[in-house]
């Protein structure tokens, strides 16, 4: 129904003294909005920011967070010692706490995070806004990298410390050709898990602690993987953390007769589920977000 | 897209269904219906108020809007884009500020916040920095900036919402029930923002959703009135109170009236009453009474007292827009109609 009436501005007769004194609000040219590749480069820097100030703004979590994996792989490094295993297997162990970190990144921070941010109402903001959600969660994952990074690193240094790991680089160019690679397929996934989580309902808090310990086994995060055999060991190369981490032992230690793989074919295979991964995670935002429009549930927080 | 549009939102046949699944199978879903042929047009400077009760489909109307939800029939354009085929250019159009909200990063400060929702808009951080100066100025938060915002009251955090939701110079801003929960101070600043913004901005357009009849009458240029999905008329709130001009209106307080009576013996049948809203208390029975004229209040008075109450006191008054409402829907704004509104159909 319209309706043609007289618009009749009414007056601000109950302004507070002190609240608005005088416009200050600009009314000349319209704010500069960026578009495309701009657009998506700012708005996944934003994203980013709070995890990548949070790591310093929240110290406790980076104390606990190094804490808990330094602890479990303390657990593996003796049990190692104890039956008397070959030295290199405390770097296998130190380099499965390094790569508990991401995981656990992936879990709580990436794969969690859009259901989070729903209950939080950041949601239907990043949803309203023209920014690709892909590039909020490019933000995020960005983000979760430096922060597992830092988690990671002081893993390694404290264990390769305490314990006496010494490491042998092969080459370093692969090494980080993989590390680059076991990320962005980490992440692709964990992107997609992202839209998955919100599209199945159920509290993020269950969806994550059902992952985390089965993948702990099956990706080989405390002994390698090939010990599963070869049927497990090729289901569980889907997960790009069990490729990952064979193939850095493979190159940080040189001990090809425990690898499951070549370390260049692993690559090859992290650049196809980086692709598949990073597609799938788009695919499933946009899938995502039209289902929440037509459906009219999954991006609003109920309040 | 249009080049320039002539109403900065005009809905044609606007219609949401919701599909309410079933506890077992998919045949046992259901269907609510939120809205139904909605037919608006606001025109670019207006601040235009959707006043209804809770379930009436006001947030659903602005969800539609703000590209987060599909009509399931007709067309919604926002400063002349569709919402449905063109989200991302509308998007860039618009912004939401909703009551109660509680988005935001509890470890960032408030300006950290602002700043990161105004780079999701593209915005270039001097433009943002300059804003933020302004506004945060203007709301009265420029001493909070470095607080986290977890440690932020609710009226102050609803006041950083309001900067998140103008800073991105948007041409048209929904708020929905923006007020809701704030004490009477940080709603009236909140309001008296919104009044100034509007001022200074002439071209752009608000639009409010509110259940606070004195928020809507006090602040909205147009009243669009929704109740079960439907739009029941759209005027200035002068125009809508004048419609009750030539009625009676008055405010009895009675002592309680007890159980409601058969259909043949309401007091909307004692002749001259138009319509009639009890409210039930503990210790008496407020009612909000419309008359065609002064001289039906005896007859008013005597069928109250066939009901075993009698007056308390008495109160004659100027129409408001609460009035309005009852007259067009048959009860008060704050009588929740979440229920009432579900029109169920088999799926």
């Amino acid at each position: 129904m319209s309706a043609q009436s007289t618009v009749e501005k009414s007056s601000p007769s109950d302004v507070p003294p002190n609240t608005i004194t005088a416009s200050a609000i600009r009314t000349t040219e319209r704010a500069y909005k960026a578009r495309g590749v701009q657009l998506f480069w700012r708005a996944m820097w934003a994203r980013a920011y709070p995890r990548l100030i949070g790591t310093r703004r929240e110290i406790s979590w980076m104390v606990s967070e190094t804490l808990l994996p330094l602890l479990g792989t303390s657990a593996y490094v003796y049990v190692y010692k104890a039956t008397g295993a070959p030295p290199e297997f405390t770097g296998f162990a130190v380099l499965g706490g390094v790569a508990t970190a991401f995981w656990l990144n992936v879990l709580w921070s990436m794969a969690s995070q859009l259901y989070w941010d729903k209950d939080g109402g950041n949601l239907e903001i990043y949803v309203i806004s023209p920014a690709p959600m892909t590039s909020v969660l490019m933000g995020m994952a960005v983000g979760g990298i430096v922060m597992a990074s830092v988690r990671g690193f002081s893993i390694l240094i404290i264990c390769s410390l305490l314990f006496q790991v010494s490491y042998s680089i092969t080459s370093l160019p692969l090494l980080l050709l993989i590390f680059f690679f076991t990320m962005a397929a980490l992440y692709g996934m964990g992107m997609m898990m992202a839209s998955i989580y919100l599209a199945a309902g159920r509290e993020a808090w269950h969806m994550s602690n059902l992952l985390q310990e089965p993948i702990y086994l099956a990706s080989g995060m405390y002994f390698p993987v090939r010990a599963l055999g070869a049927l497990v060991a090729t289901l569980a190369s889907a997960i790009p953390l069990t490729l990952g981490l064979d193939a850095v032992r493979q190159i940080i230690f040189g001990n090809l007769t425990v690898g499951w793989l070549p370390p260049e074919t692993e690559l090859l295979l992290l650049i196809g589920l980086s692709v598949v991964f990073l597609y799938a995670a788009h695919w499933s935002l946009v899938k995502l977000e039209d289902i929440g429009r037509r459906e009219g549930r999954l991006i609003e927080r109920r309040k | 897209m249009a080049v320039q549009a002539a109403h900065a939102i005009q809905t044609t046949g606007v219609g949401r269904v919701y599909k309410i699944r079933g506890p077992k199978k998919k045949s046992d879903a259901k269907e609510l219906i939120a809205l139904k042929d909605v037919n608006l047009e606001v025109p670019y400077g207006e601040l235009f108020g959707l006043l209804g009760p809770n379930g009436a489909g006001k947030t659903t109307l602005i969800k539609i809007l703000c590209t987060l939800l599909l009509p399931t029939s007709g067309t919604a354009l926002v400063d002349g884009v569709n919402v449905a085929t063109h989200p991302q250019e509308a998007r860039r159009r618009i912004s939401m500020v909703s009551g109660g909200e509680t988005s935001g990063f509890g470890l960032l400060t408030v300006e950290e916040n602002l700043w990161m929702f105004a780079r999701l808009y593209g915005m270039d951080n001097k433009v943002v920095r300059d804003r933020l100066n302004e506004m945060m100025e203007i709301v009265g938060i420029a001493d909070r900036r470095r607080t986290k915002i977890s440690d932020l009251s609710t009226g102050l955090r609803q006041k950083m919402n309001f900067v998140r939701g103008f800073l991105t110079d948007p041409t048209v801003v929904f708020l929905d029930e923006p007020t809701l929960g704030l004490d009477v101070t940080a709603a009236r600043e909140v309001r008296s923002f919104v009044r100034q913004w509007m001022t200074d901005h002439p071209d752009r357009t608000v639009l409010l959703t509110t259940h606070y009849m004195a928020e809507a009458d006090d602040l909205c240029d147009r009243l669009a009135i929704i109740d079960k999905g439907q739009l029941l008329t759209v005027d200035t709130p002068e125009n809508l109170k004048k419609r009750l001009q030539q009625s009676a209106i008055f405010n009895l307080r009675v002592q309680p009236v007890g159980d409601k009576p058969r259909d043949g013996a309401r007091i909307e049948n004692v002749p001259g009453v138009q319509n009639a809203v009890f409210h039930d208390g503990t210790e008496f029975t407020e009612i909000n009474l419309s008359l065609e004229r002064d001289d039906a209040l005896p007859g008013v008075l005597a069928h109250l007292s066939a009901r075993g109450s009698s007056l308390i006191a008495l109160e004659k008054r100027e129409p408001s827009l609460e009035d309005v409402f009852i007259s067009l829907v048959g009860r008060r704004l704050d009588q929740d109609t979440t229920e009432l509104s579900k029109v169920e159909l088999e799926a």
